[in-house]
């Protein structure tokens, strides 16, 4: 398999990346791990022109944990993350779902950056900061901006990120309370038929915080505000499970594929939150 | 045709240099330009891990990596962890534990295992199991892939042991 043609660049800082990003518009595509885009180009399904490197950008593999938010650089690899005692002291969760995308040598080179601005359904971390409320910071021509995760998927591939942009880092608040990643797949390697990140908060044996995001279930992540409000006040019993899962199906849209029918999607959703509440809710 | 690069590759501890396209898969460079054909193309999709090479410390599916990316780098096969002479601890254990029926897979296993002993040189089972969860086998032979790997695990810790 040989893809087509492409300049190859290797900037030594952003302001070159951002120069070939202006000069060639969406001809150009930045790579970092290349584990999505590679395939991609090698079936001939992206034709990436001008391909710009981003492992000798320096910066950008650095996570930083303070008392509120902890930021972790787009280059860092979900191998760092799982590697990280930091992280797994303060956000559990990022190991967790880390844990369970791909197989070893590809968590080696995918990226958390790459893994969110991809905007690939499939993918875990977006529905993943999306219950943890990241943002994330977009680096182009006139300067720095940020964008909340839950604002930045708009359809399948296409998000908030302006072709002239690359996202640099995310960050996100300390998350508090229970947390689970449940993820429901075919084999080691495979995307999620359905999974969900939840985080939830217990006081007097009282839920009084939850979010809720779900993946692979419609062309971009759902956040479920229904299903965590169904938790909200409650003991976290039968009832509120069922209603947080009802809530959460009137918020999906799975699409059949290889990896089943709509309705099999529906149900494994169904399945696959119940147990990520109860796990969540018994580490609360 | 894009135009060449200058490429320079440490591979095994020997450096390397040449030109190429910055398209080229570094799988064919292993194995076409270098005749390095230890690793193996199977799937050719990121899948099977048959193309499985150390490169800069990480273990690489080298079908999903380009020459380009890897300029600079310092890449280990299967040809750089022993001879057939001076077997590699896991080479012997797999040899020994009947670890391979086809031998295809081999390469990758090999390679993908001695770096997962490199981070765990202790593993259970279940941590085998889930480290080498990368690399197919489609002789099934998952079962005597696991005992190899224990083995040698056994036996360099041993080996170490006895070092100190």
């Amino acid at each position: 398999m040989i893809p087509a043609a492409f300049e190859y660049y290797r900037p030594k800082d952003l302001s070159g990346v951002i120069s070939i990003l202006e000069e060639h518009g969406d001809d150009a595509r930045v790579v970092a791990g290349g584990h999505s885009l590679i395939p991609m180009m090698k079936l001939r399904m992206a034709d990436v022109p001008h391909l710009i490197d981003l492992q000798d950008v320096p910066g950008m593999s650095e996570i930083t944990v303070t008392a509120d938010t902890i930021t972790i650089g787009a280059m860092t690899t979900q191998h760092d993350i799982i590697d990280s005692d930091e992280l797994a002291k303060v956000a559990p969760i990022l190991r967790e779902a880390a844990l369970q995308i791909a197989d070893p040598q590809v968590r080696y080179m995918g990226t958390v950056g790459g893994n969110v601005a991809n905007g690939d359904p499939g993918n875990d971390m977006p529905g993943l900061m999306q219950c943890l409320d990241a943002s994330f910071t977009l680096f182009g021509p006139d300067g720095e901006r940020t964008v909340p995760a839950r604002d930045f998927y708009e359809a399948a591939y296409m998000t908030e990120r302006e072709d002239e942009e690359i996202l640099t880092a995310v960050t996100i608040p300390a998350p508090k309370g229970g947390y689970a990643y449940e993820k429901q797949k075919r084999k080691i390697g495979d995307y999620a038929t359905a999974a969900a990140a939840v985080q939830i908060v217990k006081e007097d044996g009282k839920c009084t915080a939850a979010s809720i995001a779900m993946t692979n279930l419609s062309d971009t992540p759902i956040w479920s505000e229904g299903a965590a409000d169904a938790l909200i006040g409650t003991a976290v019993d039968d009832a509120a499970l069922k209603a947080a899962v009802d809530a959460m199906l009137g918020d999906i849209d799975p699409s059949e594929d290889n990896r089943g029918p709509v309705a099999f999607k529906r149900h494994v959703a169904g399945v696959i939150l119940t147990r990520a509440i109860q796990r969540a809710w018994s580490r609360a | 045709m894009s135009k060449k690069m200058h490429i320079k590759l440490t591979v095994n501890g020997k450096e390397e240099e040449f030109l190429a396209e910055p398209r080229e898969l570094l799988i064919y460079t292993l194995r076409e330009r270098l005749n390095i054909t230890g690793p193996h193309i199977g799937c050719e999709t990121s899948h099977c891990g048959a193309c499985t090479v150390t490169i800069n410390g990480k273990s690489v599916k080298s079908c999903t990596m380009f020459v380009a990316q890897a300029d600079g780098a310092d890449v280990t096969t299967v040809e750089g962890l022993g001879t057939p002479d001076s077997l590699h601890p896991l080479q012997a254990a797999f040899k020994e534990h009947h670890g391979l029926q086809c031998g295809y897979c081999t390469p990758g296993m090999i390679t993908r295992a001695a770096k997962l002993l490199e981070e765990n040189p202790n593993p259970t089972e279940e941590e085998i199991r889930f480290g080498m969860a990368g690399n197919l086998c489609r002789c099934t032979g998952y079962q005597n892939i696991v005992k190899s790997i224990r083995a040698a695990a056994t036996e360099m810790n041993a080996a170490k042991e006895a070092a100190e």
